[in-house]
């Protein structure tokens, strides 16, 4: 793929991550956000979080059973994704529903293990927004920084945790996302033991080809 | 100048070089309109709030027509009362009940009111609902999920058909079931989300306080299904999901009832479920409620603020206890 194509592919992915935002956004200017518009933001940045999350732990399976090194582009803007969407749900929790009274958060953080999980796995991902940046993988050091970065794993695991505990007697939802992210680390596990079933070299595939 | 050489292609055939990038861009700006449209489409299929009209009656012409309570609060919009339900049976999703109720069929219906009476009767619904003048009664609601609305309701008191089959001394509760048609009620086929029927109970002093009533109506119109047509209870002083909808059996006992959410979480949902702003529920406060319509948040008052005309029921209760 060109480097051109890989920069407007990149793009892409970036424009479409913007999407469920200016659809949130269009809808709140023009009082579409249903009869509870405070829950209606809550619920769907949540959500998104969550999605984005998975999206972001998707790129490494699909690139690498697809054969395709220059998806990892898409990662760091997925993750940021996830991050942004992630800080507007916090806002929406501290606005919506506690008013800016940070005395009734923090109690409610260290009462409630619910928003305990949501607020650890928040707090993991700042640290990971944080060196996402080309000169931070540089002074870290490749190694170290993508140990650091194991830690989505930890805050999506945190997030689906958080998700269906709140939820009042449907698990549906929270269920399904607890597969995927269970299938997206699954995969990891699994290409570390036998990577030759689980992914697709470049090379092997062309000395295969008479 | 062209290189004319016999190997090369045409010159005829080699694409122009601004109509090169205008196809590129092309190809470009299309994948990127249609990968926009698919991401939108799917956020509006996944994560469209319900959208209803606001028809006429805003809140001026509800306080206009006197739906309003007793301390002034303006009844919330017909829209939102029918369009914002907790009604298990239909959907999870608070938009998607009125949709996937729209064709229930509420005639005929029955409604089976036994146990521990002298004169069990099973009414016509269409009997039930002229036992008495059906009466406005705009109340609080409070759902345990800490939203409000003002709704005004049409009904009348359980007491009066309590009355009408005559129950025995003995008894001391009153148990409720909802329906059970899974061919009706869509989500009674997935036994993951409640067990079904939904039952409830309250006390007998408590169903037979002024204040309870039936409801067959709101607005001065009768129940659409979202709502528990044909037929539901109203407790004011509860959390909203004690006052069952669409009831086919009433039956008085002397021991207390099942409640369907008592029983799937008894640390959460307790038998009495009073509104009770001191007494949170493990996963959120209740001190605070969003009345919808509104931006911020208001303080939950004890018994939805209807304790002058319930209090004296517990009277010598812990209330932190019998939650």
């Amino acid at each position: 793929m060109k480097s051109s194509d890989i920069r407007f592919s990149k793009l892409v992915v970036f424009i479409n991550s913007a999407v469920p935002f200016s659809l949130l956004a269009w809808d709140a200017y023009h009082h579409r956000l249903g009869t509870n518009p405070q829950e209606f933001v809550l619920h769907t940045t949540g959500t998104l979080t969550l999605v984005f999350l998975c999206l972001s732990l998707a790129v490494t399976p699909l690139r690498k059973i697809l054969g395709l090194p220059w998806m990892i582009q898409f990662r760091r803007t997925l993750g940021l994704f996830a991050f942004f969407y992630g800080c507007l749900h916090l806002l929406a929790y501290t606005w919506f529903d506690k008013a800016f009274n940070f005395g009734a958060i923090v109690e409610d953080t260290l009462k409630r293990p619910f928003i305990f999980l949501g607020m650890f796995g928040f707090l993991v991902l700042v640290p990971l927004a944080v060196t996402s940046t080309n000169k931070m993988v540089k002074r870290l050091g490749g190694r170290r920084w993508s140990r650091l970065h194991k830690l989505a794993y930890v805050a999506a695991i945190a997030g689906v945790i958080h998700y269906y505990l709140l939820v009042k007697a449907d698990t549906r939802v929270p269920l399904a996302f607890g597969f995927a992210l269970a299938a997206l680390l699954g995969y990891r596990i699994l290409n570390k033991l036998l990577p030759s079933l689980t992914e697709r070299k470049l090379a092997r595939q062309s000395a295969i080809k008479p | 100048m062209l290189i004319k050489d016999p190997d090369d292609v045409k010159s005829s055939e080699i694409t122009d070089e601004s109509l090169y990038w205008n196809r590129r861009a092309f190809i470009r700006g299309a994948a990127l309109a249609a990968t926009v449209t698919a991401t939108g489409l799917l956020y509006r299929k996944l994560a469209t709030p319900n959208q209803q009209p606001r028809n006429a009656e805003g809140p001026q012409s509800n306080a206009a027509a006197g739906y309003v309570t007793p301390e002034g609060e303006r009844a919330n919009d017909f829209a939102d009362i029918t369009n914002y339900n907790n009604f298990y049976e239909f959907s999870t999703s608070k938009g998607g009940v009125a949709p996937r109720a729209k064709n229930f069929v509420t005639r005929p219906w029955t409604v089976e009111v036994g146990g521990m009476v002298l004169k069990p009767k099973t009414f016509d619904i269409d009997d039930l609902i002229k036992l008495a003048p059906l009466e406005d009664r705009v109340y609080r609601f409070r759902c345990v999920e800490a939203w409000s609305m003002i709704i005004p309701w049409l009904g009348f008191p359980l007491k009066r058909l309590l009355d009408e089959v005559e129950p025995m001394g003995s008894a001391k509760y009153v148990g409720f079931t909802t329906l059970f048609d899974p061919q009706r009620m869509p989500n009674q086929n997935d036994d993951d989300v409640l067990p079904w029927p939904y039952v409830e109970g309250l006390r007998l002093d408590e169903a037979t306080h002024p204040l309870t009533i039936l409801a067959a109506g709101l607005y001065g119109k009768m129940l659409l299904p979202q709502n528990g047509a044909p037929l539901r209870l109203v407790v004011p002083w509860k959390y909203g999901f004690k006052s069952i909808k669409s009831i086919v059996k009433i039956t008085l006992t002397d021991r207390q009832p099942r409640a369907t959410w008592n029983e799937v979480a008894p640390d959460e949902y307790g038998f009495y479920s009073n509104v009770n702003p001191q007494v949170s529920h493990p996963r959120w406060s209740q001190a605070t409620e969003n009345r919808i319509g509104e931006w911020g948040r208001r303080d939950t008052l004890m018994f939805n603020g209807y304790g002058d005309q319930v209090a004296q029921l517990y009277s010598g209760m812990d209330l932190k206890v019998n939650f």
